[in-house]
């Protein structure tokens, strides 16, 4: 014993030597990652550590404000034929009012982008998908237009195309016959940029739609959802939509 | 081509019994001689393969592509599906190999397009008759120059 | 001592034979052109939209397939529950489960909105979708009533027809609780949401599928003036208004569930007396026609062919209703978002949508039926599937 302390590092220097390499070499990873979110190179996979979300202050929603819609339809390439049974729609305004109280709400609806999405467990083919950071989506290779994730998303967030698309977006591959939704701009997305609606939010001065990473605490999104009391539609469902909105 | 079409029809007629009440050849024989038929067929079908023009490939733009020719030409349809899979599904997003990297290179100047009559996509796949589906959704046109690249 | 029944292929002249085909043709040729426009046009030619997404083409299918499972039930109860006197008959009602299930079958793949992805939705299944194993079960009945069929009538495998028919059975049964699976497990819409679909489905099919084979039965003898026995016509006659009683004691369950309970009670208020078409389509055509009508003429002590092929097609009429209830009906209600709100929207939230089929979804679907019909006709024609005589019992009567 006694020469065991004396012949160079002491039993208790060696344990806190050995944990703190243990610690760092476990730490280290982490420490990438989280620095990996917050600036993406184009050949990343898409990661678990990150869970994309929305919030939206409905406070701040007009009735008859639709920045959000004209900046998805621009971005995206949809068309309004003069058609709006079958035009597609990947986010609306809904115009709410209390039978009783007559209080009233302007909420922008979209994908919600669930943690357990009905679409997705639906799906015959799989095309309908739920990607590593959370963002629902359809893989127009494999989607054969059975309607079924229409059928079974509880917030009418899909829409499908009826007829020949031209002159699409090169970001925004979309054809006849596939069914498809908000992407949360996932193109925008993995450049570090915001969705469209978001930034023409920001842009015309509203600022009621937030963006970011639900699991990064540091991230406004978190911030908010954890100081604000903040809802999300349909919530008995259990599906755990990753679109939050205050003010309901 | 056309002067081997009649005989050739002419005994398909006799040899399959299109009349009912041919004891003449028997099953066995007239089997034989289908495929003695389908094998004369052949070599004059593979004949007339020199009556459609080779197809027009325009290379506008100066540069190299990601692979040599005879990889792209084989390979492009694994290339571009393994891609997409990735793309999509993993959000793996590498310029070298993507639709958007291909069509901003071939996209004839003329048109604008990879598509129509002498596209760089179109004219060989009209030559060898293989539907193209990508179109469909995908743009066919490189993003124009005005909007921010991506 | 039992007799053996003669079979025999369907009689008549080839030019009678033909002239049934033409006229079979005639939807079949009239569908395949919709189907061909729909394809080329895009679902734009269809009534569909963003809001009503399944339309006639799938209530042709849905009401086929439903039928298709309940068609098997003569076949299960001669084999499987040793009824003798429905043996001679066993061969038809495997046949016509068939038939049905090709025609349902073939209406849901042609009106995938990308058809040419066919390969696709056969090579890629997600597990976790009831959607996607129906796949799987759809062939795995077709497969087991074949091979059943297959032993019913090659008289070397006749020991192992009950094996057969067993497996068939098991088929039968997975196939009907993923079909009401299918719909019940949808929480998007307040008028499905319950798994008590299944059993309402079970019973649906039950009265669906012994009809239809009732009709057939019947078209067939009287395509060749076969007789059937009295005992055997009573027989289906009972088991016809029994299935039809089961099938209103569902439907009145579900739609009572629907009304009486609170989170749904808005849905069944709908379908029950809001609904305009639908309302009128459930009472009057699935209770009325499909339920009432047909079990006051098959409660009648004297039975006759002409009134139990009445009742059998009042109970077709009805299920068709029933099904367009559900299917369009289902969709016609909005999703509702924010319980209690008034919602109105751009994409229609909070309204009842408008459904107008198209002719050419309407022609799409009638194909469908035509298919199932020429299947029977043209197997009818060329195999041996129903005895000479239907007036002898295989087992003397106790």
């Amino acid at each position: 014993m006694s020469t065991n302390e004396e012949s160079g590092i002491s039993r208790r220097g060696f344990l806190a030597i050995s944990s703190a390499t243990l610690g760092g070499v476990m730490l280290a990873p982490g420490v990438r990652l989280i620095e990996v979110a917050s600036a993406r190179v184009p050949e990343q996979a898409a990661s678990k550590q990150v869970r994309w979300g929305l919030l939206i202050d409905t406070d701040k929603c007009a009735t008859g404000c639709d920045d959000c819609v004209k900046a998805c339809a621009t971005e995206n390439g949809i068309k309004d034929t003069g058609h709006p049974r079958t035009d597609a729609q990947w986010i609306r305004k809904v115009e709410l009012k209390d039978g009783r109280s007559g209080r009233t709400h302007s909420v922008p609806v979209m994908c919600q982008h669930c943690e357990r999405p009905p679409c997705v467990a639906v799906c015959p083919t799989g095309a309908s998908f739920k990607r590593a950071d959370g963002i629902v989506l359809v893989d127009r290779h494999t989607c054969i237009g059975c309607r079924y994730c229409m059928m079974a998303c509880p917030y009418k967030a899909r829409s499908i195309v009826f007829q020949d698309v031209t002159d699409q977006k090169p970001e925004v591959p979309r054809g006849k016959g596939c069914v498809e939704g908000c992407t949360l701009c996932v193109h925008r997305v993995d450049q570090d940029r915001q969705p469209a609606c978001v930034e023409a939010c920001a842009k015309a001065g509203h600022n009621a739609m937030t963006f970011g990473n639900l699991n990064d605490p540091q991230s406004e999104i978190a911030q908010r959802v954890a100081k604000f009391s903040t809802s999300r539609i349909r919530a008995d469902l259990k599906l755990d939509p990753g679109v939050h909105y205050q003010g309901l | 081509m056309h002067w081997l079409t009649h005989p050739i029809l002419a005994a398909a007629f006799a040899l399959t019994g299109a009349h009912e009440h041919s004891s003449l050849l028997s099953n066995r024989t007239r089997l034989r001689g289908l495929a003695l038929l389908i094998a004369l067929l052949v070599p004059a079908l593979a004949l007339a393969a020199d009556r459609v023009p080779k197809p027009d490939i325009i290379i506008d733009k100066p540069g190299q592509c990601v692979e040599d020719t005879a990889t792209m030409r084989r390979g492009h349809p694994d290339m571009l599906k393994h891609q997409r899979d990735l793309t999509v599904r993993e959000g793996v997003r590498t310029r070298q190999y993507s639709l958007k990297g291909c069509i901003e290179c071939h996209a004839s100047t003329k048109t604008g397009s990879v598509l129509g009559d002498k596209g760089f996509c179109q004219s060989c796949h009209d030559y060898a008759s293989v539907k193209l589906d990508c179109f469909e959704c995908h743009s066919s046109k490189p993003k124009p120059a005005s909007e921010p690249k991506s | 001592m039992t007799e053996f029944s003669v079979y025999c292929q369907l009689g008549g002249t080839d030019r009678r034979f033909w002239g049934l085909m033409a006229w079979l043709a005639i939807p079949l040729v009239l569908g395949a052109a919709a189907f061909l426009y729909i394809e080329h046009y895009g679902h734009i030619a269809t009534g569909m939209d963003n809001q009503i997404v399944w339309g006639l083409p799938h209530v042709f299918a849905v009401f086929l397939i439903v039928a298709a499972i309940g068609a098997l039930n003569v076949a299960m109860a001669a084999s499987v529950f040793g009824k003798a006197d429905y043996e001679p008959v066993a061969p038809l009602s495997a046949l016509v489960s068939m038939a049905l299930l090709v025609g349902g079958l073939a209406l849901l793949m042609l009106d995938l909105a990308r058809v040419d992805r066919m390969m696709v939705a056969m090579t890629h299944l997600n597990t976790s979708s009831i959607f996607a194993l129906r796949a799987v079960l759809y062939n795995g009945f077709l497969a087991s009533v074949a091979v059943y069929l297959w032993f019913l009538l090659e008289r070397r495998m006749n020991r192992y027809v009950k094996a057969a028919a067993i497996v068939a059975l098991f088929w039968q049964l997975l196939l009907a609780t993923g079909t009401g699976l299918m719909f019940g497990a949808m929480v998007a819409r307040a008028a499905y949401d319950s798994v008590l679909l299944v059993p309402v489905f079970i019973a649906f099919s039950a009265a669906y599928g012994t009809a239809v084979f009732i009709l057939v039965l019947l078209a067939a003898c009287r395509w060749d003036s076969r007789p059937i026995a009295e005992e055997l016509l009573r027989r289906l006659k009972n088991v016809l208004a029994i299935c039809v009683g089961a099938s209103l004691y569902c439907a009145a369950l579900f739609y009572f569930s629907k009304y009486y309970v609170a989170r749904s009670h808005d849905v069944g208020q709908f379908l029950l007396f809001d609904g305009g078409v639908y309302t009128a389509l459930l009472w009057l055509g699935q209770v009325a026609i499909g339920g009432i009508a047909p079990l006051a003429l098959l409660m009648r002590s004297q039975v006759s062919r002409r009134t139990v092929a009445a009742a059998a097609g009042l109970v077709v009429l009805g299920g068709l209703a029933q099904v367009y209830v559900t299917v369009i009906g289902g969709q016609a209600y909005p999703q509702i978002l924010f319980p209690g709100m008034i919602e109105t929207s751009s994409f229609f939230d909070g309204e009842v949508h408008p459904y107008k089929p198209s002719l050419a979804e309407a022609l799409f679907g009638l194909g469908g039926v035509g298919l199932a019909v020429a299947v029977i006709a043209v197997a009818l024609r060329a195999l041996a599937l129903l005895p000479e005589r239907l007036d002898q019992m295989t087992r003397p009567q106790a």
